[in-house]
């Protein structure tokens, strides 16, 4: 392994590869920071000048860059104009956007890129240590484990939405899961639930759903209510620096998580986007009860939480692409492709065919890192200073990055009707008090939840998987207990209440 | 009732009709023998909806949260504080904006909508204004068109060279 380190060092050290990372943690976080395209778009985009490239290590070098700065450059349109452009982000605007809210913009820009930098570093410690070992395990997962796996997800989600609003965020769900099955079926790819709607026939896209969901009612939220828009935009950024409580306080849970998201980044088709979630679920259940209310309302915690989990499974996910040749995401996916144009086969044999590629990759993960952090720290106070632009100018940017990140992705207009539509009664949705991001991750978890259910459904011939395989019933039975708990407590907490008050 | 009742029901209705769609999907003849049809995960879906929207419906109202507010109930009065016309002229012009991009151009509708809503939001320096919306057209288009190499057309129907 040594050897393998010391030629990683030599190939990823050289100029040109040394170029290739800091062009592709530019080109990804100003792109990425564009709500609407995300990293797969991005490192699809790039794939011609990676291929033109020619030396594969150095192309691998260079799209793994665009894929760091893209997460970190999505992380920065989450916190300040609550508009995530990538999944693997919407956990991060939980606590990010509220924290720009309050003025502290540029801390939780900074904690975002400290969070990041450990996830990224740690993750990729453990990529190298146990990257053949952990995809052995990724095998013994199915279909079966990966639905209750989702479902376990999916009711964290639900679960941690707060006292008297479980059921509401279940119905959230339940809604995000159903536009989910808009579009073609699982399994034999017909189109259903279209309408008869030419435009529908690719189901809704994600980017249309999350801008909906988040930056269109906070735009409008903007425009309803002009008073509460003074602490958004009142353009002070104080405080950029991180106190040492502060600093004690996510220390561990940037470490938990960042072991946490590379476990889950290392599953096949689990990926950044459930590895944030469950990390914000996570942190938020284990913490303690007075910094519990804090979630949701700018906490450094639930901040730091998906923002290092995410970059360590966007690490993670390289095991299952390096050593067995399966893609964990789309966006390694994409990956895989352009290694194979580039003549590099991906898998078990690629360790001792090419280990420059293998170790190259790996060495420039760390060096990504430092130049995401070194471009990153310095640029916070000038990235933070869009919140002080005044509202007249800022409320159309915001609404014009919504429209044309849906349209850049579909071209098509209609998508931008349907954006509208959808954001219009996403805001009636925020006025009546239903969680939005539960809708979001339904819609996201929908398609691969449906199809890992067909799979498993068709593999037993039945749903007798739900308790013949161990591993499936105590994931599920995970899964109802953390809806029932909170239901439960409440329950007890309003009967004792009323028992108190007969007694009197 | 209060609004998120309201909503409930407007649940309820939905899921009862994507139960019907569900429930009369017309499946292909290959698919009736499989173990997993393409309508089954919908009927579940729509069989959960409706059972949760009930659950919310019949559900006993909401107690106060911290702040005193009542949660899910909208009053008529709190209504009249909110600029709901701006909001409404602001939804519209998305709209217009989604329609006129095609025949417009990108950087055509783009300034007229960034000026427009701008206008609306009560900016008076319209030069300024115009300034900055062909400048932020002008830069987006820049790196869309030029740097990734997405295609929007930039410019209105009547300027456009033909291909």
């Amino acid at each position: 392994m040594i050897e393998g380190i010391l030629v990683g060092l030599s190939a990823a050290f050289s100029f040109q590869n040394l170029l290739m990372v800091l062009g592709g943690c530019l080109i990804g976080t100003f792109i990425g920071m564009l709500p609407g395209l995300g990293p797969m778009s991005i490192i699809a985009i790039m794939i011609p000048v990676a291929i033109k490239i020619g030396d594969p290590s150095a192309a691998l070098i260079l799209l793994a860059g665009v894929y760091y700065g893209a997460i970190f450059g999505g992380s920065t349109s989450s916190i300040l104009i609550n508009a995530p452009g990538v999944a693997g982000t919407v956990a991060t605007s939980f606590d990010g956007f509220p924290m720009a809210q309050q003025g502290k913009a540029g801390k939780a820009l900074t904690i975002a890129a400290i969070a990041s930098f450990c996830g990224g570093t740690i993750s990729a410690i453990l990529l190298m240590i146990f990257a053949p070992m952990l995809s052995s395990v990724a095998l013994a997962f199915h279909s079966a484990e990966y639905f209750a796996l989702m479902v376990v997800g999916l009711s964290a989600i639900a679960a941690f939405a707060g006292t008297g609003k479980v059921v509401k965020a279940l119905m959230m769900t339940v809604i995000g899961l159903t536009l989910a099955t808009v579009g073609e079926s699982a399994l034999f790819n017909a189109p259903r639930f279209t309408m008869g709607l030419m435009d529908l026939q690719s189901g809704f896209s994600f980017i249309t759903l999350a801008m909906a969901l988040f930056a269109l009612p906070e735009a409008l939220n903007l425009v309803l209510r002009p008073k509460k828009d003074g602490g958004a935009s009142g353009g002070e950024i104080k405080d950029l620096r991180i106190t040492g409580s502060e600093a004690r306080a996510i220390a561990p849970v940037i470490g938990r998580q960042s072991v946490q998201g590379f476990l889950i980044g290392v599953m096949p088709g689990a990926g950044a986007t459930i590895a944030s979630f469950l990390g914000y679920a996570v942190e938020r259940n284990i913490a303690p009860k007075d910094e519990q209310a804090q979630f949701g309302k700018g906490s450094v915690k639930g901040l730091a939480a998906p923002e290092s989990a995410n970059n360590a499974a966007c690490t993670g996910s390289f095991v299952p692409l390096l050593t067995l040749g399966i893609p964990g995401s789309g966006t390694t996916a994409i990956l895989l492709g352009a290694l194979i144009a580039l003549n590099v086969q991906p898998g078990p044999r690629l360790m001792t065919d090419s280990p420059e590629v293998f170790w190259a990759v790996i060495i420039s993960m760390y060096i990504g890192n430092i130049v995401l952090l070194i471009l990153n720290l310095p640029l916070i106070p000038y990235i933070a200073r869009l919140l002080a632009v005044p509202r007249t100018y800022l409320i159309p940017f915001i609404l014009f990055f919504t429209l044309i990140g849906a349209y850049i992705g579909q071209n098509n207009a209609t998508e931008l009707l349907i954006l509208v539509g959808l954001g219009v009664f996403a805001t009636v949705l925020r006025f009546a008090d239903y969680p939005l991001p539960p809708l979001l991750i339904g819609f996201i978890l929908g398609g691969m939840l449906e199809d890992n259910f067909a799979r498993a459904v068709n593999l037993t011939d039945g749903v007798s998987f739900m308790w013949e395989r161990p591993m499936t019933l105590a994931l599920l039975i995970l899964g109802v207990a953390l809806i029932l708990l909170p239901a439960w407590r409440a329950r007890r907490a309003r009967a004792l209440q009323q028992g108190t008050a007969q007694g009197d | 009732m209060p609004l998120d009742k309201w909503i409930a029901a407007l649940f309820l209705v939905g899921s009862v009709i994507y139960g019907y769609a569900a429930f009369t999907y017309p499946l292909l003849p290959f698919e009736r023998n499989m173990a997993f049809l393409p309508n089954t995960w919908p009927q579940v879906l729509a069989v959960l909806g409706a059972v949760l929207s009930l659950l919310i419906l019949i559900a006993r109202p909401e107690p106060a949260d911290e702040e005193g507010r009542v949660l899910g109930r909208i009053t008529r009065a709190d209504l009249a504080g909110l600029k709901i016309g701006q909001a409404v002229l602001l939804v519209s012009a998305m709209i217009a904006y989604a329609l006129l991009l095609r025949p417009f151009g990108f950087l055509g509708a783009t300034v007229l909508f960034i000026v427009g809503t701008g206008l609306l939001l009560g900016e008076r320096r319209v030069l300024v204004l115009i300034l900055v919306a062909v400048l932020g057209a002008g830069l987006v288009w820049g790196l869309v068109d030029g740097l990734l190499g997405i295609f929007l057309r930039p410019l209105p129907w009547f300027l456009e060279s033909t291909p």
